[in-house]
């Protein structure tokens, strides 16, 4: 009998505890309203209808909807790659002075909150954006001369803007890491560079392009803020289809049924992208250095270095510059009316709540959501990073599917299950909670995984023979060594849940307004006041999550690579 | 009339020279060694031989023709790498037809030559694998059939063996010493491993510090090194300074030391030199007096340290007879032609 192995499978047991509690959070606060949207699409009237759903599964307009949400995608993805991929070659082989500051600022635009976003593009190049008042006020224009508000281009601009920096950063890395020697070895064996481009290079950098262009199309398939706000009524992509039919249509049914496409379509692009990277993880980053990087010297590398770092620059730094100057900048002139109107409830103001008090909301729902977030999240990776059991890999999918799943159906989902008996939550704030936790809780594990992964098991070891118990090796081995994961995990929680749109559209109450909520709102009510206080409201949110953002980025390993 | 000629080649790197005036030329069919710890600049050497990287001075010729400005894949020059290089993307007959299919061979003739060249380096029946499937010293047989297979005029091979264990090193490197000379090929050598540049090379040539210390065949190499850097390298110990402390030298050295060039300052005695004396008073033999220090039994042979006066000397003794005890008092005979001078003076 060996003692070692009853210890450890009565660990074990007590470890199955550790996934006991995430377990029941997703299965009553993910599974279950999953369910009940499956329900309500299959069975409108509580009995099973197969007719309803296949008449409107072959609906014209659902089909249109469909095939409009894949298009607007590819085509986004499309013109990301073209404005991308020059910049990941450049990102790959030259060192210029700035580059890591020019790497971080590309990076910002990837981790704002897509209302921020949206307000930022309006800043800058809507009806009563910089541009047109500029073009009025200076150059004698009788009408705004860029009509892009309501248009595809505004939106596909904005997925531009948001998506740059992922395919730079996955291509521009993998590119990095290909070892020089393979083209220097093709060369050698005669091949021009072109023909190096073609068969080696190429061949070994479309696993990565593949990946970051899925990537980027499921961002855009699942795009809600951004086209809800920048699209306007012409234009209705599943999700943005989703909001209308339940939230002002009250087509419950029709809502359902187009969750269930959004669910499906959502996981086999997901799945194909697991596959896809595990294909592309091969170990072909020769021995680890990455190739060296030139210094940009000829006038051509000049040129084209500095061409497109311009045109990126401009790009992403315009609509953040504008949103900032915008929120300071009122007809007559410059002022700081905007941030104090936030401040005051005023009584003309549309907003009987306070915007201050939204503020306190979203910090509050952010506090919360970061340490509800971190208990589930400590729990279930200590759980994958420690059992031995077979079945973790399932079960690391299981906690992983939340990601693969659209924040308006999780808030579509929630409105039409907890609101009654058994779970009645409706008028809770908790509502909130729940689904910013949820939706924070992916990041979570995988931002302590790793940590708690590489934490050697021969120190937990080195601990006991030197007599720690498991409780003490837990605060003088395991916590310190996490410290960093916590935190990093901590931050991605709390900026998740300060800029989540999508699923607080659905549940946020009328008198606690969330910052991107209160946001839309002020949008969607005309006056210079109400522009004004987004704008400010924006910049404010902009703020915090790009700080945050810059916090994680100092901070060691696996954030930002070097 | 020399296939590859390098004449004072200088290049360097940040403002610091990494190599400079290195010049020595090739004949058709030899295997050159660049031997040298690392940073001596012996793989920067090798890259500007293959065009990857240019030098700031000084010419190359192959043939009749200045290499300058001629890019790497218009050479036809082979390189092995030190991880392989082998394109991850392909299988093993695809790798090895790359060069093949640059060069425009017919598609039967392709496989037919890669077939071949796997056969040649022990890899019959390997066309169809997985690179990921192969074991490290596979791989570096399939580098070896990838650069061989489209008959380049000279082979380039980076330390090919550094990345595997000792004993597949010993085993591959007189495998390609047969390999290479069954092709004929033209081949420089680069490692920083004394015993692959002597199992490998016709030539050897040292590097340190960026200079070429020596250029000789391995054989006399190692009988004679041209200086302290050079015998240090090798790993002789027994390097005595005649300027330093004549008086702690053997009279038996110092009076063979009196045949040499009146310019000697350094001397050497290689470790094999010596047996345990036992006619003592021959003529013919330098005889040494001194107490054993060390004593090392390796197999073969016994690795010794004996203090002489204030020298300390290593030796390499046959097992028989067993030398005594450290502490013990030993006579050893050492051959005069182990014995040789060193040019120039000690430095680091």
């Amino acid at each position: 009998m060996n003692i070692s192995s009853k210890k450890n499978s009565s660990l074990l047991g007590s470890r199955r505890l550790l996934l006991v509690v995430p377990l029941i959070f997703l299965g009553l606060f993910y599974f279950y309203p999953l369910l009940k949207i499956f329900l309500l699409s299959f069975f409108p009237e509580g009995v099973w209808d197969k007719g309803e759903i296949v008449r409107l599964l072959t609906s014209t307009s659902v089909l249109k909807t469909v095939w409009f949400t894949c298009w607007q995608a590819a085509l986004s993805t499309f013109l990301t790659l073209i404005v991308a991929l020059p910049g990941a070659y450049i990102y790959a082989h030259y060192r210029f002075p700035g580059k890591r500051l020019v790497q971080i600022l590309t990076t910002i635009p990837f981790v704002l909150p897509t209302v921020v976003v949206a307000t930022a593009f309006r800043a800058l190049l809507g009806h009563g954006g910089l541009v047109n008042t500029l073009a009025i006020k200076y150059f004698g224009f009788s009408q705004p001369p860029i009509a892009l508000e309501q248009t595809i281009y505004f939106f596909l601009l904005a997925h531009v803007f948001y998506n740059y920096a992922l395919v730079l950063r996955i291509v521009g890395s993998f590119w990095a890491g290909l070892a020089p020697e393979l083209n220097h070895a093709a060369s050698l064996l005669g091949a021009s560079p072109w023909t190096t481009f073609r068969k080696i290079t190429l061949p070994l950098l479309l696993p990565a392009i593949g990946s970051a262009a899925l990537l980027v199309f499921i961002f855009c398939f699942t795009s809600f803020g951004v086209i809800l706000i920048l699209g306007g009524p012409g234009y209705a992509t599943l999700e943005v289809e989703i909001y209308r039919q339940a939230v002002h249509l009250f087509n419950l049914p029709m809502a359902a049924t187009l969750s269930i496409i959004q669910i499906l379509i959502n996981f086999l692009l997901m799945w194909i992208h697991a596959a896809l990277s595990e294909k592309s993880n091969l170990s072909w980053f020769g021995s680890g250095r990455s190739g060296i990087l030139k210094p940009v010297k000829s006038t051509l590398e000049k040129f084209y270095v500095g061409s497109h770092l311009l045109f990126v620059l401009g790009l992403l730094l315009a609509p953040m510059l504008a949103l900032i100057v915008r929120s300071f900048l009122s007809d007559s002139g410059w002022t700081f009316d905007f941030y104090n109107a936030l401040l005051q409830p005023l009584t003309n103001s549309i907003f009987y709540v306070p915007p201050v008090t939204a503020i306190l909301n979203s910090i509050g729902f952010a506090l919360a959501t970061m340490t509800l977030a971190l208990l589930l999240g400590l729990s279930a990776s200590s759980y994958l990073a420690l059992s031995t059991n077979q079945g973790k890999a399932f079960w690391d999918a299981i906690i992983m599917l939340p990601l693969a799943t659209s924040a308006v159906t999780l808030g579509f989902g929630y409105i039409i299950t907890l609101n009654k008996p058994p779970l009645n939550l409706r008028d809770s704030v908790f509502l909130v909670i729940l689904a910013h936790t949820l939706v924070a809780f992916p990041f979570v594990v995988r931002s302590l995984l790793p940590a708690i992964r590489q934490i050697p098991h021969s120190l937990r070891e080195a601990a006991t023979l030197l007599g720690a118990s498991p409780k003490q090796i837990r605060w003088t081995i395991d916590f310190p060594l996490l410290r960093p994961a916590i935190l990093v995990g901590a931050i991605f929680a709390f900026a998740i849940s300060m800029g989540e749109f999508g699923a607080s559209s659905f549940v946020t109450r009328p008198q606690t307004p969330t910052m991107p909520v209160a946001i839309f709102r002020f949008l969607s009510q005309p006056g210079e006041m109400n522009y004004g206080q987004a704008m400010a409201m924006s910049t404010i949110l902009m703020v915090v999550t790009a700080t945050a953002f810059l916090f994680l980025e100092k901070l060691p390993s696996r954030f930002g690579e070097r | 009339m020399p296939l590859l000629q390098v004449k004072n080649l200088d290049k360097q790197y940040g403002g610091n020279p990494l190599l400079s005036a290195i010049s020595f030329s090739l004949k058709k069919g030899e295997i050159l060694c660049l031997l040298g710890p690392s940073g001596s600049g012996k793989t920067t050497l090798l890259r500007m031989l293959s065009g990857l990287e240019l030098p700031d001075g000084g010419e190359i010729f192959f043939g009749e023709k200045a290499m300058a400005g001629v890019p790497p894949h218009k050479r036809n020059f082979g390189m092995m790498f030190q991880d392989y290089a082998l394109f991850p993307h392909k299988n093993i007959i695809e790798n090895v037809c790359f060069g093949l299919e640059m060069q425009n061979w017919p598609q039967s003739k392709q496989s037919q030559r890669a077939t071949e060249m796997l056969a040649l380096v022990g890899l019959q029946g390997f066309e169809q694998r997985r690179l990921e499937t192969l074991s490290g010293g596979e791989r570096q047989r399939v580098a070896l059939a990838r650069s061989l297979a489209p008959q380049p005029r000279l082979l380039l091979l980076d330390e090919p063996l550094g990345s595997l264990d000792r004993t597949l090193r010993d085993h591959l490197a007189g495998e390609i010493r047969t390999i290479l000379k069954s092709q004929g090929v033209t081949a420089v050598f680069v490692t920083h491993d004394q015993s692959e540049a002597f199992t490998v090379a016709d030539q050897i040539a040292i590097l340190h510090h960026g200079r070429m210390e020596q250029l000789a065949p391995p054989e006399h190499l190692y009988r004679q090194p041209a200086n302290a850097a050079v015998a240090k390298f090798l790993g002789f110990q027994n390097i005595i300074d005649l300027t330093s402390n004549p008086a702690a030298i053997p009279a038996a050295v110092l009076k063979l030391a009196g045949s040499f060039h009146p310019e000697t300052k350094l001397l050497l005695i290689r470790p094999e030199a010596a047996r345990i004396a036992t006619n003592i008073g021959s003529n013919s033999l330098v005889t040494i007096q001194g107490v054993m220090t060390k004593r090392i039994f390796q197999g073969q042979m016994f690795q010794v340290r004996i203090k002489v006066g204030a020298l300390s000397l290593s030796f390499s003794l046959s097992i028989d007879p067993s030398p005594p005890e450290v502490g013990s008092h030993i006579t050893l005979e050492l051959n005069p032609a182990a014995i040789v001078p060193l040019q120039g003076e000690m430095r680091s």
